[in-house]
C-alpha cells in the first residue's frame, strides 16, 4: 500500500523532470567567471555532495526500516533503546566530517577577505531604488553616475511584452575592465541594501554610515547581471545591477569619453534653456526618478501629491529646497547630489508647469547652481 | 477521589475567566490555528501575485506589506502559541500534575494575545498601511522609512513578548514543582523536556527583542539615535540585537516539536524511544548553541574575518547535535513494528523534510558559499523546510495523536492520511523548487521578477494553493471528529502509546490528578 503510494510519488517527480531540464531554468549555482566563484561554486558542491550522500544513507535506513519492520508483517518490536558505542560513534563521525568542511571553507573566505592590492576602487552607494556609481582612481574630475533600472512601466504592467533582460537592465551599467583586481567601496545613503551580482561573486551589504568592502577579478568579458538583495523598501525588487566587464583598452576610451560628457554637462548647464527643453528633460527625469513615489500624473504615492501641490504652486526656493535637500526623516531624498543642474532645472520646471501646475515658472540650471552656492 | 469534582463554568465566562489548563490549552489551540489561516491567506497573496512575472494584483508596497506580516503571524501567532497550547494540555497530565503551577497568571497570558494580534491587524487599514519592512524589520527601514502603523507594531510585539515570557514563566514553575512523587527528571517525557529548555530560552532572549522594538521606539518618537549613523548610532546594532533574539527563536520554535516526533515515533514503533539520555542532552546543547551563533544571519554586512570564522565554526557545530537527534529517531523505528496512522505520517514527513532542512542550514553556514545563498530564494527554501515541515508538521501531527484523548472521540483516519499526503505533496511542490531559483540568483522579498525564475515560480505558486486548500480539510476533519466522530473510551488509544496522559480516562475530564499518581521504577516516557 505504502509502496504503491511512494512509486505513484516518484512517478510525479519524475515526470517533472523534463520540465527542470529546459535551459532557462538554471537549477544550481553558477560558478560564474571569477576565480574566487569557481572556489564557492566547488565548496557549495562538496559540501552538498556530502549532504546528499548522508541523506541517503540515513533516509536508506529508515525506508528499510519502513518496508522491512512494519507491524503489518508481523514483526515482534525489540526493546533495546541505548548503545553507547554507537551514540558515541555518530557524535564523532559528523564532527571530523564537519572539521573537513572546515578547511576548505576557511580557506575561500580568507581569499574573499584579501581586499589588498586592487587596481582600481569603485565606490557604490546604494539609493532607494537605484544605484550610485563613483570611479575614485581616475586622475582630474572623478567620474560618477547613477544607474536605474531601465524595464519600463509598461513592461512591468503587462501592457507590453516583456523584454528578455525584465527587470534586469539599467539605463547605464558600471563598466570595469578584465584580469583586473577591482575593489568595489559600498555603502548606502538612507536604508540597507545589499549589491550583488551571482557572476562576479561579490554580495555585500550596502549600509548608511558604514564603507564595506569586496573585490573582483573578472576573467571573461561580458554582461553580468545582479540585483539588490536586502529589503530596502517598497521598489526592492526594482533595483538592478549590470556590469559590463570590458578590455582594458576599450574601459580606457569609455573613461575618457565619459570624462569628457561630463565636461561638456557643465558647460551646458551655464546656457539658457527654452521652457520646450526644460519641459522634454524634465518628463524624462520625472519618469525617471519621482513617478515611483509621486504617480505617473503627479497624484502621489508613496510620495505626496505633486498635482495641485503646495510646494509645486508656491515659492521656486521652497520647491528647490526640497528637491535638492529632500526633507530629513521622510522617504523625500535630497536629490542635489543625485541630478545634474540641467536635470533639477528640468525637473522643478516640469512640475511647476504639468499635471494642471501652470504656474508659467521657468527655472534654469543656472539658478539651480546659484541655489546650491548658497 | 476528592469530593471537589465540578466541570466548567457556563456561558463565555468559562472561556474569559477560567483558569484550567485544558479549557486555556484548547484556546491557544484554536486562536494558533486561526492565525494560521490568517497567516496562510497572506501567503496565498503573496504566491499569486508571483505566480507570473510582472505586476498583476497588488502594489509592490503592499506586497512587502504582505511578506512582513505573513512572517510575523506565522511565528508568533501560529506555531509559539499553538506549541504553548499544546504544552498547557499536555504538560500537567504528563507529569502526573492537577493543572499548571500558575493558574490565573496562564488566563492572563492567553488573554492579552488576542488583542496583541488584533493592534498589530489594525496596522493593514491604517493611513500609509502595515508594516512593510519584512518581519526581521531592519533599521533604518523599520524606523526613519517605516509608515506611522509601526509604533503599533512595536506595541504590538511587546503584548506578544509579555504573553510568551509569562507562559514560559509557567511552564518552567510547573515542571520544576508540580511533577508527581518518583517523576524525576530524567524520567519526563521528552516533550516536557523539550518545552522546559524552550521556556527558559524564551525567558532569555524575548526581553531582548523587547528592548530592540523599545530602541526603535525610542529613535522614532524620542529623538534618539541607536540605529540611525546621522546621530553617531548604528544600523549593524539593530541586527545584532535582533539576531541574539531571533536565532533561539528558531530553536523555541522547533525543540518542542522535536518533543512531540519523540513522543509519536515510539509510540507508532511500539517500542521505546532510542537515547532517551543523548536526546536530553543533544536538546541542551542545542539550545545553549542557539546564543552564540546570531550572526551568521549577517555574513554579508562586513563583520571582520575573525568574526565570521567564528560564526562558521559555532554553527556547523550545531549539525551535531541535530544529527544525534535525527539518528535517535531512525533507530528507534529500526526493528520496531511500525504502523503508519496519521500522526505517524506527519512525523515521518516531518523527519525526512526536516533533515533536508538541516541539510540546507549546514550549507548556509559555510559563509564563503552564504555570500551566494544569502537572502535569496534558497534561505526561504530552508527555513519553511524547518517551520512549516518542522513545526507545522509535528504540530498536525500533534493534533491527530492526542485529539482522541482530548475529545474522546476518533478522527477519520482514511481523510487524515488524505490531509498528509496533499500537504506532503502540496509543500514539496512550493518548496523544493525554490531552492533553484535562489541558488539561480532570484532574491527574497521581491514581488516580481526576471522572466528565467518564471517557471519554478509558478510551480511554486500552485504547489502553495494545494497546500493551503489541504488545511481546510483538516479543519474539516477536526470538527467533525468533535461533533460526531466515532467514541472511543479506551485510556490507551493508540497500542504502543506511553506516559501517564494515556494512564487518565478518555476523553480526559476536566479535573486530572487531583490525587498525585504514583510514578514507579519504569521510565514514563516510551
Amino acid at each position: 500500500m505504502l509502496c504503491k503510494k511512494i512509486m505513484v510519488f516518484a512517478g510525479i517527480l519524475l515526470s517533472s523532470l523534463p520540465w527542470v531540464a529546459q535551459a532557462q531554468n538554471q537549477v544550481n549555482m553558477s560558478p560564474g567567471v571569477t576565480e574566487i566563484g569557481a572556489e564557492i561554486y566547488d565548496l557549495h558542491m562538496l559540501i552538498m555532495i556530502i549532504c546528499v550522500i548522508i541523506g541517503l544513507l540515513v533516509f536508506g535506513v529508515m525506508f528499510y526500516s519502513i518496508i522491512y519492520h512494519r507491524k503489518s508483517r508481523g514483526v515482534v518490536p525489540s526493546q533495546f533503546h541505548e548503545s553507547t558505542k554507537v551514540e558515541i560513534a555518530w557524535t564523532a563521525v559528523p564532527f571530523f566530517i564537519l572539521v573537513a568542511m572546515a578547511v576548505p571553507a576557511t580557506s575561500t573566505l580568507l581569499e574573499v577577505y584579501d581586499n589588498d592590492e586592487a587596481e582600481l576602487d569603485i565606490l557604490i552607494t546604494g539609493y532607494q531604488w537605484k544605484w550610485r556609481y563613483e570611479y575614485l582612481d581616475a586622475a582630474g574630475e572623478p567620474v560618477a553616475f547613477f544607474s536605474n533600472l531601465a524595464t519600463s512601466q509598461e513592461e512591468i504592467y503587462n501592457t507590453e511584452s516583456k523584454g528578455e533582460n525584465y527587470l534586469l537592465e539599467v539605463d547605464e551599467p558600471l563598466v570595469i575592465p578584465v584580469d583586473t583586481k577591482v575593489r568595489f567601496l559600498i555603502t548606502a545613503n538612507d536604508v540597507i541594501h545589499s549589491w550583488w551580482v551571482p557572476e562576479i561573486s561579490v554580495k555585500r551589504d550596502a549600509i548608511p554610515g558604514f564603507i564595506n568592502e569586496a573585490w573582483s577579478k573578472v576573467t571573461e568579458e561580458g554582461i553580468y547581471r545582479g540585483q539588490c538583495t536586502e529589503l530596502c523598501g517598497a521598489y526592492h525588487g526594482f533595483m538592478p545591477v549590470v556590469v559590463h566587464a570590458v578590455s582594458r583598452e576599450e574601459f580606457d576610451g569609455w573613461m575618457a569619453a565619459k570624462r569628457a560628457e561630463q565636461a561638456s554637462d557643465l558647460a551646458a548647464a551655464s546656457v539658457e534653456m527654452s521652457l520646450e527643453a526644460l519641459m522634454s528633460e524634465g518628463e524624462a527625469v520625472y519618469n525617471g526618478q519621482c513617478m515611483a513615489c509621486h504617480g505617473a500624473s503627479g497624484e502621489g504615492g508613496v510620495g505626496k501629491a505633486i498635482a495641485g501641490s503646495s510646494i509645486a504652486l508656491g515659492d521656486v526656493n521652497t520647491h528647490m529646497d526640497v528637491s535638492i535637500r529632500g526633507v530629513s526623516g521622510t522617504a523625500m531624498q535630497a536629490f542635489g547630489t543625485q541630478l545634474s543642474d540641467i536635470e533639477m532645472a528640468a525637473v522643478i520646471t516640469y512640475q511647476r508647469n504639468a499635471f494642471g501646475n501652470n504656474t508659467g515658472d521657468i527655472v534654469q540650471p543656472a539658478d539651480v547652481a546659484s541655489y546650491k552656492q548658497g | 477521589m476528592g469530593a471537589h469534582h465540578h466541570g466548567p463554568a457556563r456561558g463565555i465566562t468559562r472561556w474569559l475567566f477560567t483558569t484550567n489548563h485544558k479549557d486555556i490549552g484548547t484556546m491557544y489551540l484554536w486562536f494558533s490555528f486561526a492565525m494560521f489561516i490568517l497567516g496562510g491567506a497572506f501567503a496565498m497573496i503573496i504566491r499569486a501575485e508571483l505566480f507570473q512575472p510582472g505586476m498583476q494584483l497588488v502594489e509592490p508596497g503592499f506586497f512587502n506589506q504582505m511578506t512582513t506580516l505573513h512572517g510575523l503571524v506565522m511565528v508568533f501567532g501560529a506555531i509559539m502559541p499553538s506549541f504553548v497550547g499544546l504544552a498547557n494540555w499536555l504538560i500537567p497530565m504528563m507529569i502526573g500534575a492537577p493543572d499548571m503551577a500558575l493558574p490565573r497568571m496562564n488566563n492572563w497570558s492567553f488573554w492579552i494575545l488576542p488583542p496583541g494580534f488584533l493592534m498589530l491587524a489594525s496596522t493593514l487599514f491604517m493611513e500609509g498601511g502595515a508594516p512593510a519592512f519584512g518581519w526581521t524589520f531592519y533599521a533604518p527601514l523599520s524606523t526613519t522609512y517605516a509608515a506611522p502603523s509601526v509604533t503599533f507594531f512595536i506595541f504590538a510585539i511587546h503584548v506578544l513578548g509579555m504573553s510568551s515570557i509569562m507562559g514560559s514563566i509557567n511552564i518552567i514553575a510547573t515542571v520544576m514543582n508540580m511533577r508527581a512523587p518518583g517523576m524525576s527528571y530524567m524520567k519526563l517525557p521528552l516533550f516536557v523536556w523539550t518545552w522546559l529548555i524552550t521556556a527558559f530560552l524564551l525567558v532569555a532572549v524575548m526581553p531582548v527583542l523587547a528592548g530592540a522594538v523599545t530602541m526603535m521606539l525610542m529613535d522614532i518618537h524620542f529623538g534618539t539615535s541607536f540605529f540611525s549613523a546621522a546621530g553617531g548610532g548604528d544600523p549593524v546594532l539593530f541586527q545584532h540585537i535582533f539576531w541574539f533574539f531571533g536565532h533561539p527563536e528558531v530553536y523555541i520554535i522547533i525543540l518542542p516539536a522535536f518533543g512531540v516526533v519523540s513522543q509519536i515515533i515510539p509510540a507508532f514503533s511500539r517500542k521505546p524511544l532510542f537515547g532517551y539520555a543523548s536526546m536530553v542532552y543533544a536538546t541542551a546543547s542545542i539550545a545553549f548553541l542557539s546564543f552564540i551563533v546570531w550572526a551568521h544571519h549577517m555574513y554579508t554586512v562586513g563583520m571582520p574575518v575573525a568574526g565570521e570564522l567564528y560564526f562558521m565554526y559555532a554553527t556547523m557545530l550545531i549539525a551535531v547535535p541535530t544529527g544525534v537527534k535525527v539518528f535517535n529517531w531512525i533507530s528507534t523505528m529500526w526493528r520496531g513494528a511500525l504502523s503508519f496512522e496519521t500522526p505517524m505520517l506527519f512525523s515521518i514527513g516531518f523527519l525526512v523534510l526536516f533533515t533536508i532542512g538541516g541539510f540546507t542550514g549546514l550549507m548556509l553556514s559555510i559563509a564563503p558559499a552564504d555570500f551566494q545563498y544569502h537572502d535569496t530564494y534558497f534561505v526561504v527554501a530552508h527555513f519553511h523546510y524547518v517551520m512549516v515541515a518542522g513545526a507545522v508538521f509535528s504540530m498536525t501531527a500533534a493534533v491527530y495523536f492526542w485529539l482522541p484523548k482530548w475529545t474522546g472521540r476518533m478522527y477519520n483516519e482514511t481523510m487524515g492520511k488524505v490531509h498528509f499526503w496533499i500537504s506532503f505533496v502540496g509543500f514539496n511542490i512550493t518548496f523544493f523548487p525554490q531552492h533553484f531559483v535562489g541558488l539561480a540568483g532570484m532574491p527574497r522579498r521581491v514581488p516580481d521578477y526576471a522572466l528565467q525564475f518564471a517557471d519554478f515560480n509558478m510551480m511554486s505558486s500552485i504547489g502553495a494553493f494545494v497546500y493551503g486548500a489541504s488545511q481546510i480539510l483538516f479543519l474539516y476533519n477536526v470538527i467533525a471528529t468533535i461533533v460526531a466522530g466515532e467514541k472511543v473510551s479506551d485510556e490507551k488509544v493508540w497500542d504502543g502509546a506511553e506516559g501517564l496522559e494515556w494512564t487518565v480516562p478518555t476523553p480526559a475530564p476536566y479535573h486530572t490528578f487531583e490525587v498525585p499518581p504514583k510514578v514507579g521504577a519504569a521510565p514514563a516516557h516510551g
